[in-house]
């Protein structure tokens, strides 16, 4: 099992007054799964994911990564695991403005000892359909290409686990259905990915879909009719 | 190494793509270090120019003031307050061979304003009234003709020096020796004493920030008496034979004027006896406040400088720590984030030191240059303690300014940075 989530609580104390925004969520993902987790706004959802994907802390419960437990990891171990074993999509793409696509790519590298930063950007940016766009700045391409430069950038490193934060909520469809078919095509290819979303036809393409309201898990089901990710149009520019 | 090299590249790419950022921060430190350095040069070189001109006058001068003043404090008649202690019979008394014999020249002085005027053409100007052994004691050079001579100025001889100034106003196409001219006091009813004009005095331009080519000089009785209506002495300069006679020389007089003025107690003086390493002593401790207040100013442009830079820094600490926060979520750790930081600020105190060391010598230099072409003696001097002092306190501004937010932002979990506000 690739994750392993017991009984994981997450409190905000908010100058005495306590909010619980996860109450006990317990959830294994497999190696190579692609999970949708959906909800409405303010489910935990999120919350959940950034718990998941080491960005924030539970209060309680139990993780364990890759059979490991991170209650005992220090900052620096974590830093690690941020950098080589996950990736991360932001719905904001969450791009250094200013700065060159490839740069954009490159920042995972420079924090890891990988060598040949730049044929290992390349790379991932042509799995991404962008390698025409390596000199542009994160400013002058459509968001579309924003959130595809974020994907190489959670590529780069190649990490075991993706994780998309509604990697298609600032996107139109056509842009947001291209996002999504190269995830699909990423899991396809053994990659776990993990998306939140709230939009059905978004989380269609999981294999297999949660649903989060007010902290816990209400349901677990297998998708049924999973989309077909389609091949990548070479986006016009 | 390699690491901070390695760093350096991040960094300088970082701050290319934040160029306004960069610059505006970078400008603080250039301005707050220039500043410092222009400021504290211009003090240094202001003093070197006041006591340079004192020195040149020589070191066998004593200056004897009316009225008591201590031996640090500027004398009374600074302030422009007329103190009628010292006479001419004073003056006798320190002539007496036996009492003071290492006074060479003595010589008394009375100044005061007056309207020149020569044909048509009146010129408002400073008299000097003096001894003729005055061009001994003060190194008078003339351009044409001569001083008049101790007879003359006993026999208050209707004669007359002019100075470079005031010549070249009346008399542009040169000449002028032996021309009447007439004299007019501006304070009193006496009327126009004509006077001959025996000598021109060389170009002095300006020492202590007065402008020596606009006076004139006529013998002492004459400016005394006739023109200024007073029966003292303004104050009295005595020249000794060697340098080294100077201290036994002050005493001396001052024990021939406490007989002449009836003093028992010397905290009862009423005269002060000075030489020019008195002089130096006050005119340093004078410039000294000058550079301390120079020195002041030079530290509020500091924190001027400063508060630029904190301004920016603090700005951009929202922007700087999503940044962080982004830089966390795909693995930087918080000392891989503290030392970005951190060379960064480095790198921009660096730059903007340097520029600001050089602008403030080239400056210093260009105000010096312009100062020299303006007529004074005035030297280039850089402080070595201003610039390490200006480089160090703007660098500490922004390396607290740049790398406390950092530090900060950088103990953050990653999502909290990441949706800072």
């Amino acid at each position: 099992m690739l994750i392993q989530l017991k009984n994981i609580t997450k409190e905000y104390d908010n100058i005495g007054v306590i909010t619980k925004v996860l109450r006990g969520v317990s959830l294994d993902v497999k190696e190579g799964e692609f999970l949708a987790i959906m909800g409405p706004s303010g489910s935990g959802k999120s919350t959940l994911m950034h718990i998941i994907g080491f960005l924030d802390r539970s209060t309680d419960g139990t993780y364990l990564f890759d059979n490991e437990n991170i209650k005992g990891l220090n900052d620096d171990e974590l830093a690690y695991i941020r950098n080589e074993r996950i990736g991360f999509v932001f719905q904001s793409f969450n791009l250094l403005a200013r700065t060159t696509v490839l740069d954009n790519v490159i920042l995972p590298l420079t924090y890891s000892k990988k060598k040949n930063h730049k044929e290992l950007a390349t790379k991932a940016l042509e799995a991404v359909g962008l390698g025409n766009r390596l000199s542009f700045l994160s400013n002058q391409i459509s968001g579309g290409q924003k959130q595809r430069v974020a994907i190489a950038r959670a590529l780069v490193c190649d990490p075991k686990v993706i994780f998309a934060d509604e990697p298609t909520g600032n996107l139109d469809s056509k842009s947001g259905a291209t996002v999504m078919n190269i995830l699909g095509r990423l899991n396809s290819e053994g990659r776990t990915i993990i998306l939140v979303t709230h939009d059905r036809n978004v989380a269609e393409h999981a294999d297999r879909i949660i649903t989060i309201k007010d902290g816990s898990i209400i349901k677990d089901e297998k998708n049924l009719n999973k989309r077909k990710s389609e091949m990548i149009e070479d986006e016009d520019l | 190494m390699r690491h901070f090299f390695k760093n350096i590249k991040i960094v300088v790419k970082n701050l290319l793509s934040r160029k306004a950022r960069s610059f505006l921060t970078v400008l603080g430190i250039v301005i707050g270090v220039a500043g410092v350095i222009i400021i504290i040069s211009l003090g240094a070189g202001a003093q070197a120019l006041v006591l340079g001109q004192i020195t040149k006058l020589g070191t066998n001068i004593i200056g004897i003031l009316p009225g008591k003043s201590d031996e640090t404090g500027p004398p009374a008649a600074v302030f422009g307050v007329q103190i009628k202690t010292l006479v001419e019979a004073d003056v006798e008394a320190i002539k007496n061979k036996t009492r003071v014999p290492h006074a060479v020249d003595i010589v008394s002085v009375v100044r005061g304003n007056v309207t020149i005027t020569f044909g048509d053409q009146s010129i408002d100007t400073t008299f000097t009234a003096t001894d003729g052994s005055y061009i001994r004691v003060q190194n008078v050079e003339m351009d044409r003709g001569v001083f008049f001579s101790d007879e003359e100025g006993r026999a208050a001889a209707n004669v007359i020096i002019l100075g470079y100034d005031v010549a070249e106003q009346l008399f542009p196409n040169g000449g002028g020796l032996g021309e009447i001219v007439k004299l007019k006091s501006n304070s009193n009813s006496f009327g126009s004493i004509p006077f001959r004009i025996i000598g021109v005095q060389e170009k002095l331009g300006t020492v202590a920030f007065q402008n020596q080519d606009d006076q004139v000089f006529i013998p002492f009785k004459i400016g005394q008496r006739q023109i200024l209506g007073i029966d003292y002495v303004q104050f009295i300069r005595v020249r000794t034979d060697t340098p080294e006679n100077v201290k036994t020389t002050i005493e001396d007089i001052e024990g021939v004027l406490r007989e002449q003025h009836r003093i028992k107690n010397v905290t009862d003086d009423d005269f002060a006896v000075r030489d020019l390493a008195d002089a130096i002593k006050i005119l340093t401790s004078i410039t000294d406040a000058l550079r301390m207040f120079l020195g002041l100013m030079a530290g509020i442009s500091l924190i001027v400088g400063g508060i630029g830079i904190m301004n920016i820094m603090l700005v951009t600490v929202s922007e700087r720590t999503r940044e962080i926060g982004l830089r966390k979520a795909l693995g930087a750790t918080s000392s891989q984030i503290r030392n970005q930081f951190l060379v960064e600020a480095v790198v921009l105190t660096g730059i903007g030191g340097i520029l600001g060391i050089v602008l403030g010598i080239i400056i210093s230099y260009i105000i010096a240059l312009g100062a020299r072409y303006a007529g004074y003696d005035w030297s280039f001097v850089i402080s070595p303690l201003a610039i390490i002092l200006a480089v160090f306190v703007s660098s500490l501004t922004g390396i607290i300014f740049g790398l406390f937010p950092a530090i900060k932002a950088a103990k953050l979990d990653p999502i909290d940075a990441l949706r800072y506000e």
